[in-house]
């Protein structure tokens, strides 16, 4: 028992961990590309982005289903070419994850980006500087506190998750069953005191890295 | 040298106008652009810069073709040789006094130009801190540093120094023609203060309705002192008989004399000072 209770909680970590990373690498250059550029098409890439923030989580999680499943076309081949299902399977839930969690990525590090002076920027181009090293030098820098806010809700929204998981993954053991999934299915089978450990790491996890965020954030403002 | 002859259309204060601007600037003037708020002063600075695009014309900096839209020319503000002062500096908060110049410093550049800046702008004591622990006039000289690390033939002042008290803003113009000295360097400048105006440039230009024209102090002059905003009357005091305004006017305190009904006219502290006074101190 204690051995699968510590399983699920490394593959809950382990699934954060790697949708954070992954959504760091997405989710920065794309904030970046919706604060600084003015496109047709913008509004729509917005709203794909912030769809899961106002969309039941068993609604996204229905459409990863149909769309991971065999019977899909998408499905089908990522399964022909690639040997690769996406549904029940701990990739699938990455994947699943990263979309899920991209608006707690994308919103606040654009909400830096786009308060920060845009003299900022302009100042460095006329320095000579291109667009990339602008961007790592000046802007990245200077929104630390933006960039650790998405990381931290990006990584806690993972680890919070319920209802994609479900849809998509299951509750196959050390492959897809994570706390949050394991929490309902103990409290189901009436063990109540199992799913008060998992609720009580998931709780004392959550306080303790919003007041990590909270106090860093504190003293990253009195720097800048 | 600069040479200008753009178009772009802009939302001043009566509407959408059009910007015609031409203006010609030989190597090493040191001209002022003044002009009434939203006239497009700093619009015409961010066409030069390249941070605005224009709907047509031709900019030549130094000699180098900057924009020409018949040509489909456009070169990006980093390919321009100039460089450009903030109003409100745009100093990186996440570098150092130091750092923020270095960080323009040109692949291959030698680092002794930051150091000569440095000196230049008596930055020396300042060059571990960073921007937030700066006064307004000490981010200002870090700014003005800045901007010429990298050597730009043209330097661009946007009302660099309107935020500063007069103190600090006399010490930086002194900086200002110190380093325009040294680098040979063209510079246009956004001012609105005549004492700046006359202290620094060579010649004005006033942007109005979208064009720009040449003028003449006398005229600036004239024309401010209509407005009367000139001078603040500090306080009016009396000596022998002799009733006199001590006047906070062009950055010093002058004091002149003046009859009893004008007196009476100025209460202690107005802001604003007419025309006849302003004659009479221009007079004596």
């Amino acid at each position: 028992m204690s051995s699968e209770f510590s399983q699920t909680l490394l593959l809950t970590f382990e699934l954060a961990i790697i949708t954070t990373a992954l959504l760091f690498l997405i989710g920065v250059p794309l904030a970046y590309v919706l604060s600084s550029l003015r496109f047709k098409w913008k509004p729509v890439l917005e709203a794909f982005v912030s769809l899961p923030l106002v969309l039941p989580p068993t609604v996204l999680g229905f459409y990863l289903l149909i769309a991971f499943g065999p019977s899909s076309w998408l499905g089908a081949w990522l399964q022909d070419y690639f040997d690769l299902r996406l549904v029940f399977t701990f990739t699938g839930l990455v994947i699943g994850s990263v979309i899920y969690s991209l608006p707690f990525m994308v919103q606040p590090v654009q909400s830096g980006l786009e308060n920060l002076p845009p003299n900022l920027a302009e100042a460095s181009y006329s320095l000579g500087k291109s667009r990339i090293e602008t961007f790592f030098k000046v802007l990245l820098p200077n929104i630390k506190p933006s960039l650790l806010t998405g990381a931290v809700l990006s990584f806690a929204h993972t680890v919070g998750e319920f209802g994609v998981i479900l849809m998509i993954g299951g509750n196959i053991p050390g492959e897809t069953r994570v706390a949050s999934i394991a929490i309902y299915d103990e409290v189901e089978s009436l063990n109540y005191a199992l799913a008060n450990r998992y609720a009580l790491v998931l709780l004392i996890f959550s306080f303790v890295i919003l007041m990590v965020v909270y106090t860093f954030n504190q003293r990253a403002k009195r720097l800048l | 040298m600069l040479e200008i002859d753009v178009q772009k259309k802009l939302l001043a204060a009566e509407g959408e106008i059009l910007l015609d601007a031409k203006l010609n600037l030989a190597e090493g003037e040191f001209v002022a652009l003044t002009g009434a708020s939203g006239s497009g002063k700093t619009t015409l600075l961010r066409l030069i810069a390249g941070l605005t695009e224009a709907k047509s014309g031709v900019i030549l900096c130094n000699h180098q073709i900057c924009l020409a839209t018949a040509q489909k020319i456009n070169l990006s503000p980093q390919k321009r040789p100039v460089g450009i002062v903030f109003q409100d500096y745009a100093l990186f908060p996440n570098m150092t006094v130091r750092q923020n110049l270095t960080y323009a410093l040109q692949r291959g550049q030698a680092k002794t130009i930051v150091d000569e800046l440095i000196q230049i702008t008596e930055l020396e004591a300042l060059i571990d801190r960073y921007p937030n622990t700066l006064s307004g006039g000490q981010q200002q000289r870090v700014a003005l540093a800045r901007a010429l690390v990298n050597q730009p033939r043209i330097l661009l002042l946007d009302e660099a120094l309107s935020a500063l008290d007069v103190k600090t803003r006399s010490r930086l113009q002194d900086y200002i023609l110190q380093l325009h000295q040294k680098y040979h360097l063209t510079i246009l400048f956004v001012s609105h203060d005549i004492s700046e105006i006359v202290k620094m440039s060579n010649r004005i230009l006033a942007l109005e309705n979208g064009l720009i024209r040449e003028v003449a102090l006398s005229e600036i002059l004239q024309e401010q002192a209509s407005n009367t905003l000139l001078g603040k009357i500090i306080r009016i005091i009396q000596e022998n008989n002799n009733l006199f305004a001590e006047i906070f006017i062009a950055n010093s305190l002058t004091r002149i004399a003046i009859s009893k009904e004008e007196a009476a006219r100025f209460e202690k502290g107005e802001t604003n000072i007419v025309l006849d006074i302003i004659r009479k101190s221009l007079q004596s």
